[in-house]
């Protein structure tokens, strides 16, 4: 059986989700040129603000035609306050300081969300079940696509299209290109940075939000450590794509999930690699892909030179 | 009469390095006031401060009679006190109309920005030619203008030029320094940061010539550029 399509279909949906955590980490990271290493971690309580939606706010048995917006609601607030909190509480403060501490900063509080959600949410110190949309899956041909894929592959590109409308009309938006390429003069020009850098950050949390419900609609659980290993690849595909970039975020993201479902379903086929293969190599692959691709393009797929600041 | 900008015993400090060590002038309404001085004299700092983006360490600024010290840098754009950095800063992705209409970030009239924008574009016609491109390509001169046309779009009661010259040619310093006579006779109020001393003096109602963070000579334009010392120092006699 052919399996090729199945698996592009996975790679696309493990893309979809690392694009929308990324666009967190290159939004921040345009502006203030900060690596907010908690990024993972807002995701990941973005995944259970929407499952405590669902468990203690929603009645027994609400639909879940009702229960996905309210879950992405709950999800998106918790997601977004956290991080325009971290903003304000953890990194305000330290804006000016050397770069190396709002760095240890953010894996500070990487470290103390996880350990807080491990801690005090009932029942987190395994994997807690996540509702599951009540259809699906479906067969095109030989690919099977559940409710979950649905629901990323839809959200996501929808997310990204009024990211890119809202950056490029708005003039908040145009406030915020002008921030990302020079702040100071962009204070000059009447504009409040601050909002602005809050305004990233609260973006940032609200994908992070989305991609958490994606991923527990997809993989049917959500756990405290879950935004690590989620976080990390989506940081390396915002570099791969090009840090700072919105629309490299995206396409790093998806780059990134075909890669590493690829690498990990067929290079085993490889005369000689056959040890190679299977889902542990996966990061393997995401990284070796990630140095590759900065070692010949150092500022990713499409990010810009940074020539042009005079 | 007041005058529109009172600057009184402002200091500004780098941690523990003073800047700016305690300095006192005005800027009558109408009127070209220069700071010139050498390299790390304190007047990009004293800039810097008035327009709200360093916080002084003591002393008072007010601004058409507020006192304007710790207010933060965008509200100070919005009562008309506009900046155009020294090194130009233009945006360098965003074209030419783009970081005109950033200019115009505060205001609302569409219809009076649009205007405000063919203004800039008659004032300095290569930058209508190029309009729709990035502003990261012009050259050094054409980024200068676009500077002092983006300032220009918050219809500012006083525009501050930090080093309008800088790096230019000496066609293009001639152009530039015209155009800030031009804008003197439509009754805009200029504060003039300058190294070179001879244009900006020639130029202004009002001269002050910085040292280490200190004005040590102040006067009329035309009695600056006859003084000894500062022919000696800043205008290359011997």
């Amino acid at each position: 059986m052919n399996t090729l399509p199945q698996q592009l279909a996975n790679g696309l949906f493990l893309g979809s989700m690392y694009g929308l955590i990324a666009i967190g980490y290159t939004m921040v990271y345009g502006i203030v040129q900060l690596i907010n290493f908690a990024h993972g971690e807002i995701f990941m309580t973005g995944g259970f603000g929407a499952l405590t939606v669902y468990l203690y706010v929603l009645p027994d048995g609400t639909t879940m035609w009702v229960a996905l917006p309210a879950m992405l609601i709950g999800g998106g607030i918790v997601s977004v306050l956290i991080a325009v909190g971290a903003e304000r509480f953890a990194y305000r403060p330290l804006r000016g300081a050397p770069r190396l501490a709002p760095l240890i900063t953010a894996i500070g509080l990487s470290l103390a969300l996880q350990q807080a959600v491990f801690n005090w949410y009932p029942d987190a110190k395994t994997d807690i079940n996540f509702p599951q949309l009540p259809f699906g899956p479906w067969h095109l041909g030989s690919v099977s696509i559940s409710s979950g894929s649905v629901f990323v592959i839809v959200a996501a590109p929808l997310c990204m299209a009024a990211l890119a409308l809202f950056v490029n009309l708005s003039r908040t938006g145009r406030a915020m290109q002008a921030t990302a390429q020079d702040p100071d003069t962009a204070q000059l020009m009447g504009i409040d940075t601050n909002r602005i850098i809050v305004i990233a950050f609260a973006i940032g949390g609200f994908f992070a939000a989305v991609a958490a419900v994606a991923y527990g609609l997809r993989y049917g659980s959500v756990k405290y450590d879950m935004g690590f290993q989620m976080g990390l690849k989506a940081f390396t595909a915002a570099v791969l794509g090009g840090i700072g970039n919105i629309y490299g975020a995206m396409i790093g993201g998806l780059v990134l999930g075909l890669a590493e479902t690829m690498a990990t379903s067929y290079i085993d086929g490889i005369p000689g690699m056959q040890q190679l293969g299977g889902g542990g190599w996966a990061s393997v692959w995401a990284f070796v892909l990630l140095i590759l691709v900065l070692l010949f393009r150092p500022q990713g797929l499409v990010g810009e030179r940074v020539a042009d600041r005079a | 009469m007041t005058a529109l900008l009172e600057v009184e015993d402002l200091k500004v400090a780098y941690g523990k390095i003073e800047a700016v060590k305690g300095i006192s002038f005005t800027v009558e309404a109408g009127q070209i006031v220069t700071l010139i001085g050498t390299n790390g004299a304190g007047k990009t700092t004293t800039l810097r401060t008035l327009s709200g983006l360093l916080k002084p360490s003591s002393g008072r600024v007010l601004f058409d009679g507020k006192p304007i010290t710790g207010v933060p840098a965008h509200k100070i754009v919005s009562l008309g006190l506009a900046h155009s950095p020294e090194g130009r800063h233009i945006f360098p992705r965003l074209t030419i109309t783009e970081n005109l209409q950033l200019g115009a970030f505060l205001r609302s009239d569409k219809a009076g920005i649009e205007k405000d924008i063919q203004r800039a574009y008659d004032l300095f016609p290569i930058l209508g030619e190029r309009r729709k491109q990035a502003a990261g390509t012009l050259s050094g001169g054409e980024q200068q203008m676009l500077a002092m046309g983006r300032a220009l779009m918050c219809q500012p009661k006083l525009l501050m030029l930090d080093e309008p010259s800088m790096g230019l040619s000496p066609i293009m310093m001639q152009k530039i320094m015209s155009t800030i006579a031009e804008l003197k006779a439509t009754g805009m109020t200029i504060l003039l940061v300058e190294q070179n001393a001879q244009a900006a003096l020639s130029l202004a109602d009002q001269g002050h010539v910085m040292e280490v963070g200190s004005i040590v000579l102040s006067g009329t334009g035309q009695d600056l550029i006859h003084d000894e010392s500062v022919r000696k120092a800043y205008l290359g006699e011997d």
